[in-house]
């Protein structure tokens, strides 16, 4: 699994960290989308899929 | 667009089942079809959008446009068009300009920002219920409770003196109000405005550690544009977190077993909160969009200039993805309800929210486990004609 994540359609909903808090965070700079862990282990699989889901900005892909 | 039937839908429709429900109104149209046309109360003709996908398909899509003079954009009330126009806000603009105010902000509203928040918070929700407590039992909670701690809060993030509660919290009410006119609208928000910008010149002479030191003095920044953002963070700060607090726990009161276990801990303030938010979708009016292009929408053909309104309260109802939607259950995993909203507008302030709707719940219950209504049930009444829904007071027992 590939994570990788569209910082221009980013909108700072805090989404992502609130559900993989693991693998998204958000920076202190600009209070964008990073990712901790762009292949991350399998058992996170369905909390990474469901912050894709959720992301109001559809910023983050996972292949 | 085919012609409407000749219904006019108002706006927020009378709320005629349990007052935790979408109102029939909506009901009806999410059961037709999830994209319908209706009439509204200037005679112009829009789409409703009741399902759980075409809603996240509308907000998270900018071939519809937020800003309010875009052809077809609809109105939802004379009183909602006196707000929307004229009124600089990023939650009315599209990129890049949207973006380029919201990101002024986001820095103050990031999760680990506001998860450092977490013992100020607490602090303020303890020192608000020891006030309560002592008043006596029984309390209105709206009064005593649920306005003042997030009212304390925004007060402290933004900036704002807490000493001029009643005055905002009163021009806040009026702005909200649907049922009050354009002129008493606009004479609200002209009110609060000039308000919040002499507020933001003395902050730029005498800068403080909040958010409308930092606004006030960015170059890149408007006094106007400073002040229509701290109007906008001010009146969503405190009137959506609380009506949330009072309905929800009105909602808890009358499931006393669900209470229990998130009192127990077995369920956590965290899911109790999705579900709550979900459940009750406190933002009952549409939200509006203009479409700006020809598009397909739930297999209904929408076309450039035409207007479409997104409610939140069906949508987080849809049985396809919300089974028993019509249910409130703790336990549940919700989190992909729609109360903040979707795309790009998404609310801004929804770590914050959460965080404060989590402790407040939390302590309330867990402090006072004898909690009960002081007054029939039948004798509660609803703010039917507020944008954000609520009950006008809650007396409590303890």
């Amino acid at each position: 699994m590939l994570v990788t994540v569209d910082r221009g359609r980013c909108c700072s909903s805090g989404q992502c960290v609130l559900t993989a808090p693991t693998v998204f965070d958000q920076s202190d700079e600009d209070g964008l989308v990073e990712v901790l862990q762009p292949t991350p282990p399998a058992y996170l699989a369905p909390d990474v899929r469901l912050a894709a889901t959720l992301c109001p900005g559809r910023a983050i892909t996972v292949t | 667009m085919p012609p409407s039937d000749g219904k006019v839908l108002v706006l927020p429709a009378p709320a005629d089942r349990c007052p935790f429900d979408p109102p029939s109104a909506y009901q009806q149209a999410a059961a037709a079809a999830s994209v319908t046309r209706t009439e509204l109360w200037d005679g112009s003709i829009c789409w409703l959008v009741t399902g759980h996908d075409e809603v996240r398909t509308v907000l998270g899509d900018q071939r519809f446009s937020a800003e309010p003079h875009r052809p077809g954009f609809p109105f939802l009330t004379p009183g909602r068009r006196q707000v929307v126009v004229d009124n600089p806000v990023f939650l009315r603009m599209d990129d890049p300009d949207h973006a380029r105010l919201r990101r002024m902000l986001t820095g103050d509203f990031l999760v680990k920002r506001v998860e450092e928040q977490r013992p100020a918070i607490q602090r303020i929700v303890d020192e608000t219920l020891d006030r309560m407590v002592a008043g006596g039992s029984p309390a209105d909670l709206v009064t005593e409770f649920a306005l003042p701690v997030p009212s304390l809060v925004i007060c402290e993030l933004l900036g704002v003196p807490y000493a001029n509660h009643e005055h905002f919290q009163q021009l806040s009410r009026t702005l909200l109000d649907t049922s009050k006119s354009e002129l008493e609208v606009g004479t609200a928000q002209r009110e609060l405005r000039s308000y919040l910008t002499e507020l933001a010149e003395h902050k730029r002479r005498e800068p403080a550690d909040d958010i409308l030191s930092r606004l006030a003095n960015r170059e890149d920044l408007s006094p106007r544009e400073t002040a229509a953002s701290a109007l906008l963070l001010l009146v969503a700060g405190h009137e959506t977190t609380a009506n949330m607090t009072a309905l929800s726990t009105l909602a808890l009161l009358r499931a006393p077993e669900q209470a229990a276990r998130l009192r127990s801990g077995e369920t956590t303030a965290k899911a109790a909160v999705e579900e709550l938010l979900r459940y009750l979708s406190i933002v009952q009016i549409g939200v509006p969009r203009a479409a700006i292009e020809d598009l397909t929408l739930g297999g209904t053909r929408i076309r450039a200039g035409e207007g479409v309104l997104c409610m939140l309260s069906t949508a987080n109802r849809d049985d396809e993805v919300f089974p028993d939607g019509d249910e409130l259950d703790l336990d549940r995993d919700a989190r992909r309800h729609l109360a903040f909203g979707f795309g790009v507008h998404q609310c801004l302030g929804q770590p914050l929210a959460r965080a404060e709707l989590q402790i407040a719940l939390r302590t309330l219950f867990l402090r006072l486990p004898g909690l009960r209504l002081a007054v029939d049930e039948a004798e509660l009444t609803y703010r039917t004609t507020m944008v954000v829904h609520g009950v006008d007071s809650l007396p409590v027992a303890w």
